[in-house]
């Protein structure tokens, strides 16, 4: 059977987001491969959440183009899987909100129910399968979100800030599912300001500021010698005892 | 489950609407229908005849609009000249005289324009309009509305003219008029019958009434089927034909209130 | 007070003739009920979720129809329906049918615009994810309509008491004839006309009771769906 090519790598050609008279994003071009762990690193409002989403393909450019490797939309859609700052659960149980991700995957009914569980399985919420998924805790939400998008089987995997709004102990246990998605060979695309965080998850590091992407390197070097004043800046900033 | 009986219920119902064929609708007034009177007469001509009569109560000026537009079978109501004019356009087959009942004129026990006893009912409405005592008129184009119109015509009063705030006219229903006549203490025009039935009587009483003017006749109609193809002319002649038989008369006569006969049967008179 | 509590007994010696009216006004107002949220709430979630040229506009109406007088809906039905109108052939005046289709049309706004507010609070908060899952607006629209089952429950039961409650539109259409399109609240308007008001408060009392006991199941249920499903 051939391999079927991935969907990477994506292409952002001189992309620009406006709103409201506002430039949130400004000509941005790069391009996301299929191997490091890429993080998205900025402060608050530095357009990290919009650039993912015209990534991920739920706002259109207001100028250039986003090319993933792969013409057909629908498939490129169900090749992906986002995951957002705070997790978005039906009123229904832990394992009935997987099944509704893989029924909207087309996923043949009889095997959804073994998938899901297999996904459960893997963030360490098969003991909470049939509990109310809105009556969770948030780092169990959020391990949740996780297990939809494993059952999905992404090729990328984009995170929103996934541990913002959590405590270091469930921050921690997202993190470990991140690495158990990029060891199962998931491209991993991930917003954060937390710069322990982007150490310990991401191999690449792309330092938005404004709108617009400043400088970007390999992790190690990134933190070691940032090249521009700004992201310099920024981790005085965010690591004031540095 | 439940969504689907209330849906069979909906069709059943407009089912039921559409399929029932024994039945006639006669538009009568509120007056008549409050008097109790269809209660008792109806169910002797459905037992008879298995003809069920459904009545829509409503102010004279539209039950005649009723028949007018054919959404009703026969028309009852006590107005002879509207009748004459609805006769007159074509929208009735015959009309009769039914049964007469009469108006007898309210008033406070305190009787402040000093009308009780008097056998001259345009003279009380003329020391009523002298006095300038509270008034209260139906003002609602009914058969009682204008009986009481052509008695301030009687005592010489153009009434248009010359009301003032004496005179309050409430477009409403006998009932709702008499509960405003009671709470202000006020004269009032009302049917027998439904003074007879009215519970709510403060301090009011009958202060005039034998006037042959005061006299109410009723008359009904079958409309006319050649203007309205939907009209169920043979049932609705059915009914007629019983009102005015001796059957029909009798009944009428033998419907009492508070052990009084309220309605006169007049048939063929 | 205490021609209430005679009127409740004089209420309780009708007995067949009250059980009548009262099967009747809640078979009418549950008939109405059905329809209008059986088109009621695909349009509200059609207006939460879908944006096209003029939505603002029909938001707009459609709350504004909540208000609508029911003596007008029930004049517009009454000339849509009689004889000498466009629908006469279907000899609905004057019938049970008649008066649910006038209620419907007064219902129809209140869940249409309850629904709509409801669905777009809940697509607020799902859009994000349920686009990115890969649902087309239509299967999002389903999703949406159960998720937010509770809050559409409460929709329908305010539409349900607002069909209960009303006299204007059933009196004309229907023609409170007895036995036949006498309901509650035309009994109430008639014993009152007639100056009973004791029978009057007491056929008041039974509607009010059926009322709260409608509004009780509607707390009940979103209290209990709150705790079970968060």
């Amino acid at each position: 059977m051939a391999k079927r090519a991935s969907i990477l790598p994506l292409a952002l050609d001189n992309v620009s987001y406006a709103s409201n008279g506002q430039s949130i994003i400004s000509n941005v071009t790069l391009t996301i491969d299929a191997e490091p762990s890429t993080i998205i690193l900025g402060a608050n409002g530095a357009g990290k959440s919009v650039l993912m989403r015209l990534m991920h393909g739920l706002l259109s450019p207001s100028a250039g183009r986003v090319r993933w490797n792969e013409p057909d939309a629908a498939s490129v859609r169900r090749r992906q899987a986002m995951v957002f700052q705070r997790p978005v659960m039906l009123r229904r149980s832990a394992l009935a909100n997987v099944l509704y991700a893989l029924s909207l995957a087309g996923v043949p009914a009889a095997e959804r129910e073994a998938q899901a569980l297999v996904a459960l399985d893997e963030v360490g919420l098969r003991h909470l399968a049939h509990r109310p998924a809105r009556v969770l805790s948030g780092g169990e939400q959020q391990r949740l979100a996780l297990a939809r998008a494993w059952a999905l089987h992404p090729e990328v995997l984009f995170l929103d800030e996934p541990t913002a709004n959590l405590d270091p102990g469930a921050a921690r246990e997202i993190e470990t599912v991140i690495r158990a998605f990029d060891a199962a060979g998931t491209k991993i695309v991930m917003a954060t300001h937390n710069l322990g965080q982007a150490r310990r998850v991401g191999d690449e590091v792309i330092y938005l500021q404004a709108g617009r992407v400043i400088e970007r390197a390999p992790i190690e070097q990134f933190f070691a010698r940032p090249a521009s004043a700004e992201a310099a800046a920024f981790m005085k900033g965010e690591l004031p005892w540095v | 489950m439940g969504l689907i009986r209330v849906a069979l219920l909906a069709f059943a119902f407009a089912g039921v609407a559409l399929a029932q064929d024994g039945f006639i609708t006669v538009a009568s007034t509120t007056s008549t229908e409050q008097s109790g009177l269809f209660k008792y007469l109806l169910p002797i001509f459905e037992k008879k005849t298995g003809i069920q009569v459904r009545v829509v109560a409503v102010g004279t000026g539209q039950a005649l609009d009723i028949g007018r537009r054919g959404d009703a079978d026969v028309v009852l109501v006590h107005a002879k000249p509207l009748e004459e004019k609805f006769m007159a356009e074509g929208q009735g087959v015959k009309r009769y005289d039914v049964m007469y009942n009469d108006f007898v004129l309210i008033g406070p026990k305190s009787d402040p324009a000093h009308v009780a006893g008097m056998k001259d009912v345009a003279a009380a409405f003329r020391k009523i309009a002298e006095a300038k005592a509270a008034f209260v008129s139906r003002g609602d184009r009914s058969g009682t509305h204008f009986a009481e119109l052509e008695i301030w015509k009687l005592a010489g009063i153009d009434i248009a003219k010359d009301k003032g705030p004496w005179y309050r006219d409430t477009g409403q229903g006998m009932g709702p008029a008499l509960n405003t006549a009671a709470a202000m203490n006020a004269y009032i025009l009302s049917d027998r019958g439904t003074w007879l039935s009215f519970k709510n009587r403060a301090r009011l009483t009958i202060v005039v009434q034998g006037d042959r003017r005061l006299f109410n006749q009723y008359g009904v109609m079958v409309v006319n089927p050649q203007k309205h193809p939907s009209v169920k002319a043979q049932l609705a002649q059915a009914f007629v034909d019983w009102l005015i038989s001796p059957a029909g008369q009798d009944a009428i006569a033998g419907y009492r209130v508070n052990g009084e006969q309220l309605f006169f049967p007049n048939a063929g008179h | 007070m205490g021609a209430i509590a005679e009127g409740l007994r004089r209420v309780l010696e009708l007995d067949r003739e009250l059980w009548h009216i009262v099967v009747l006004s809640l078979e009418v107002s549950l008939c109405a009920v059905f329809i209008a949220t059986a088109l009621g709430l695909p349009l509200g979630a059609l207006l939460a979720v879908k944006r096209f040229a003029g939505r603002r506009a029909v938001i707009v109406l459609l709350n504004a129809l909540m208000g609508l007088p029911p003596v007008v809906v029930g004049l517009l039905i009454y000339l849509l329906l009689s004889r000498a109108g466009p629908l006469g052939e279907l000899g609905l005046l004057f019938t049970p049918g008649a008066m649910i289709i006038a209620q419907s049309v007064l219902v129809l706004p209140i869940i249409a615009a309850l629904a709509r507010q409801a669905l777009e609070d809940a697509w607020r908060e799902y859009e994000e994810q349920l686009r990115s899952l890969g649902a087309r607006e239509l299967q999002a629209g389903f999703t949406l309509m159960w998720d937010a089952r509770f809050s559409l429950v409460t929709a329908v039961l305010a539409g349900l008491g607002r069909a209960a409650a009303e006299v204007g539109a059933v009196m004309i259409v229907g023609g409170n004839i007895d036995g036949v399109t006498r309901v509650m609240t035309t009994a109430i308007a008639l014993e009152t006309s007639k100056g009973d008001l004791p029978l009057a408060l007491g056929l008041g009392a039974v509607l009010i009771a059926i009322v709260l006991a409608v509004n009780a199941a509607a707390q009940l249920i979103k209290e209990g769906a709150q705790r079970r499903y968060g």
